[in-house]
């Protein structure tokens, strides 16, 4: 095998970048008591933004490195820099939430370094082993965050419920790769898009092989009916984690899914496309009928993004390279406005136990204009409502399926967007039509303001003006 | 540029609302007043310059908007949506100077939703790319939920979330409906797929099967909005709890944004179809003037009484569209200005009483002619007008629906002239009771009369009533090419056979 040369380097430069960053926060960590509190989340976020410099300054022209294992395309950077954002923006609200309740956890920020770590590993693998690794890399950094609320029994039961069912799920996914290496006898993207592309014969091997492969995704993205375990974790995890796992993990699934089902499998889409299908009806309704029965907002948001993932699910069937265009839109848009609809939820809570009750927003928006603007954005785009990113983006996906001639699919996802700005408008309703309970004031880190007010206009940036974003993405689908 | 401007005067207008000061509310006031005077000034210029005679669209603009999707800012007026667009900026003026003093809470927010709103309107009216307008469409919806949920009655933000949602469901099956029409329309300057309307028009031929579907797709979304029966049930709520500003706005303009939808989308687009659906959709318009007037006449609530009478108003306007003739058309296009002056200035007047007393049922007044003269001749004036009496502008509308619809059907129009006969008798009833009779309530005796500001907004739209039903032609003659336009899309299609003769 040949040498690892600077273009490999090159090639995984921000991950490379990252991977420092984390073991310097957890240095810098053991050695911090004598000196400032405050510089973790520095360290982390110049590391994050060193790391998403990297991934643009070597925008990836298409091939591969590291002898075929790792993809330098620009899906690849692409996805760096938005797991770089995500991991800012986690990093920028975290100080304040970890003080509210009261947290003490070094290794917080070197596990969001280490977790974002995975995703990028998974987004760029060109084969299934490393691309397993990255999973797991990013799947052990979560199990520990989601638990890291130690004090609280919610945290703690969510991070175990993970740590299980994480567990499970990979097995179902390593026991996929397993039987589509025996099948095809590569574990590489490209052989196995080449060996769909002969004449295969689809035994029974083979069968399983991707069904399993097909299950282990549906529970990684929580997909109806494998989507149990999220809403405890979601609802148990601190909520800057919350909104973290809920975007992260999910744009990484995303990726795979395309590189793995969207191209490697592609020319088998005829034995996959009805069981994603209906992955994606069930996930998107019972995700929106469910949250509107919720009472706690948190919760709410947790079944709100399963339905989000049913809407993805769409973008997979659909197929085209305008289809992953616009799967890849809308996990941008959709990591902005929930992680910002979080960010909001955190300051807005000013109860210890982390209960997130509806009834806690009453009034909150005329008496807190900056806040109440925000996540009013921030729910209007996940409503999809114009013109936001997430109307967008939701016309971007359905308008790949109905192209495809999916037009049922389009239909019942259009349909579910309908349900969901119910419990949406529920939040605003709360936030400006109903009087306040007396409140004592909620402090605002200026950080936090930034980082709100920079996701808000983003999202109404790349709502009203998406062409930019639309061709750089365009340009670096697979 | 005119049109470009009519909507972004609002818009910055309500941009820079947001910058004064909290305490200032009458800055925002004037500043409110000032934008929709310069929309609605900009909006006249746009009229003076509109060429009589020509069908197409006029004062044309173009940008590139999402060029790789084939979206542009696209728009165009022509005599369908000019007197529409002219009676958005009309009413918004009067509908800042009738809430001067109605709004105390909040005013600077107030006015920020009000401008937004109206931009998307004009937005709506004017657009000539399918997504484009769809984004106008949705847009227009978060200002109007805002102004019913936080400045509304009671049952406020029931009635809003109502409204939200009634009006989502039904676009969303637009939207698929629009984006099947995209993926069959090509630009033959690109060769890739567009949003343009005018190419969609231009190239619709759906077989019989496809139109009948897309038809649903729009109508629906079309119909809610109308509302026909028995989609109306957001109406009545809406309407009764928004302010006095909003209910102006959603029966004078919002509600004719799904009769101009079924004018400028499905008629033309989906000639077939819109043949096949004549009968549903005349039906529904006859039950929705008879069963909207005869719940109007039971209602105690005065400015219930007045969303009612909207829905069977609506109704009428239904019905003459789907007379599919040129006389059917036009009084359908004309009774949607006229709907919008009277029952406009119905809800503007209720409010003036309102703003007075904070009761709208008619049994907490009786008599107030005698403290109110002024306000009881504008009142009986809009209410004749809005019956249909001679002279008045619903005359000419009514009367040409009636005319178009006899040609077409003798039975709906029959049906639909027992309407005209329950209006005259909800109106004047009500007229009675709070005009009326000895004055029971001490607290009426203190009424004051309209002063200068709401005289002056009934005024305007008084002389408005007057002037078309005096003298209609400028309306029609600017109306009529472009609905023949509309009418060829039928002859073209093969289907002038069907016509009955």
């Amino acid at each position: 095998m040949n040498s690892v040369s600077n273009i490999d380097i090159l090639g995984v430069l921000p991950e490379t970048i990252l991977v420092i960053t984390a073991l310097l926060v957890i240095v810098a960590d053991a050695v911090r008591r004598r000196y400032d509190a405050k510089c973790l989340p520095i360290i982390s976020v110049l590391g994050l933004i060193a790391s998403a410099v990297a991934a643009m300054a070597n925008w990836g022209d298409g091939g591969t490195v590291f002898n075929g294992t790792v993809f330098s395309d620009g899906f690849s950077s692409l996805f760096r820099v938005l797991f770089a954002v995500i991991g800012i923006l986690t990093v920028l609200f975290s100080p304040h939430y970890m003080k509210i309740s009261s947290m003490r956890l070094g290794e917080y920020y070197a596990l969001i370094l280490t977790g974002l770590f995975g995703m990028m590993v998974m987004a760029m693998a060109a084969n299934l082993l490393l691309f397993f690794l990255g999973l797991e890399t990013m799947s052990i950094s979560l199990y520990v965050l989601a638990g890291s609320q130690r004090n609280d029994v919610k945290s703690a039961e969510a991070g175990m419920k993970y740590l299980v069912l994480g567990a499970f799920s990979s097995g179902f996914l390593l026991y996929g790769i397993a039987l589509l290496y025996a099948s095809v006898g590569s574990v590489d993207y490209e052989a196995i898009g080449a060996f769909f592309q002969s004449d295969f014969d689809p035994g029974p091997l083979l069968i399983a092989g991707i069904a399993l492969l097909l299950v282990g995704f549906a529970f990684k993205v929580a997909a109806v009916p494998f989507h149990f375990w999220s809403p405890d974790v979601y609802d148990g995890a601190p909520a800057t984690i919350t909104g973290y796992m809920s975007t992260g993990p999910k744009a990484a699934a995303f990726v795979a899914l395309i590189r793995v089902f969207g191209v490697a499998l592609e020319p088998a889409s005829s034995m996959w496309s009805v069981v994603i299908t209906g992955l994606a009806i069930l996930t998107m309704t019972v995700g929106n009928i469910v949250a509107l029965r919720q009472t706690s907002v948190k919760r709410m948001l947790a079944y709100s993004s399963i339905a989000h993932a049913g809407y993805l699910l769409v973008g997979i069937v659909a197929g085209t390279k305008a289809a992953f265009a616009a799967t890849a839109y809308y996990l941008s848009a959709y990591a902005l406005m929930n992680l910002g609809a979080f960010a909001v939820l955190i300051l807005l809570n000013r109860r210890q136990e982390g209960s997130y009750r509806f009834e806690d927003l009453r009034g909150m928006g005329f008496a807190h204009p900056l806040l109440g603007i925000t996540l009013t954005i921030f729910l209007l785009s996940l409503t999809g409502v114009p013109p936001t990113a997430g109307f967008f983006g939701k016309l971007y996906v359905f308008s790949a399926a109905v192209g495809e001639g999916h037009i049922a699919l389009a239909i019942v996802g259009l349909l579910n967007s309908a349900v969901a700005a119910y419990y949406y408008l529920r939040v605003i309703t709360l936030l400006y039509m109903t009087k306040p309970e007396t409140e004592p004031p909620i402090v605002q880190p200026i950080a936090y303001r930034a980082a709100l007010v920079v996701s808000s206009i983003l999202i109404l940036l790349i709502g009203i003006f998406p062409e930019q974003l639309l061709n750089i993405i365009t340009f670096s689908v697979p | 540029m005119i049109l470009s401007l009519c909507i972004a005067i609002p818009a910055l207008t309500a941009l820079l609302i947001l910058l004064i000061p909290r305490a200032s509310e009458q800055a925002a006031r004037w500043l409110a007043l000032f934008g929709t005077l310069a929309a609605f000034v900009v909006s006249l210029v746009m009229y003076a310059n509109f060429r009589v005679g020509e069908a197409g669209f006029q004062m044309v603009e173009k940008y590139p908007w999402v060029s790789s999707l084939g979206i542009d800012w696209h728009l165009g007026v022509d005599g369908i949506s000019l007197f529409l667009i002219l009676l958005t900026t009309l009413l918004s003026v009067l509908c800042i100077l009738g809430s001067w003093s109605g709004i105390t809470e909040r005013v600077r927010e107030f006015h920020f939703f009000f401008l937004l709103l109206e931009a998307g309107m004009v937005g709506v009216f004017s657009a000539l790319d399918l997504f484009l307008f769809y984004v106008m469409w949705e847009v227009m919806l978060v200002p109007m939920f805002f102004l019913i949920g936080v400045w509304g009655g009671a049952r406020r933000i029931y009635a809003t979330i109502k409204f939200f949602l009634f009006t989502m469901a039904g676009s969303v099956l637009m939207l698929v409906g629009i984006l099947y029409v995209y993926f069959h329309t090509t630009d033959p300057a690109t060769g890739g797929h567009t949003f343009n309307l005018l190419l969609a028009t231009e190239q619709s031929q759906f077989p019989m099967g496809i139109q009948t579907w897309l038809f649903l797709a729009f109508a629906l979304a079309f119909a809610i909005k109308v509302p026909l029966f028995p989609l109306h049930t957001w109406l009545p709520d809406a309407h009764t709890e928004a302010p006095t500003a909003g209910s102006v706005i959603l029966a004078g303009v919002l509600l004719k944004m799904g009769t101009y939808g079924f004018l400028r989308f499905c008629l033309p687009m989906f000639p077939m179809a819109t043949m096949q659906f004549v009968p549903w959709i005349s039906w529904l318009a006859i039950i929705g003037i008879l069963y909207g007037a005869m719940v109007a006449m039971v209602q105690k609530d005065i400015k219930k009484l007045v969303a009612y009478s909207s829905v069977a108003h609506l109704g009428f306007v239904m019905l003459g569209m789907f007379a599919l003739n040129i006389e059917g058309l036009t009084g359908s296009l004309l009774q949607q200005i006229n709907h919008g002056i009277s029952t406009g200035a119905l809800f503007l007047l209720v409010g003036v009483i309102y703003e007075r007393r904070h009761t709208r049922l008619a049994a907490d007044y009786g008599g107030i002619a005698k403290v109110m003269p002024i306000y009881a001749s504008l009142f009986m004036i809009i209410a004749l007008s809005s019956i249909g009496l001679p002279g008045l502008n619903g005359f000419v509308g009514e009367f040409l629906i009636l005319l178009g619809t006899f040609a077409s059907n003798a039975m709906y129009a029959v049906l639909g002239t027992a309407g005209i006969i329950l209006a005259a008798i909800y109106l004047l009833w009500m007229y009675q009771r709070v005009f009326f009779g000895q004055i029971t309530n001490e607290e009426n005796l203190k009424l004051k009369d309209v002063n200068l500001r709401e005289g002056f907004i009934i005024g305007v739209l008084v002389v408005l009533a007057i002037w078309i039903g005096v003298y209609p032609d400028p309306f029609l003659s600017r109306m009529q090419p472009s609905l023949e336009l509309v009418l060829s899309r039928f002859q073209s299609a093969g289907l002038s056979q069907l016509f009955i003769p």
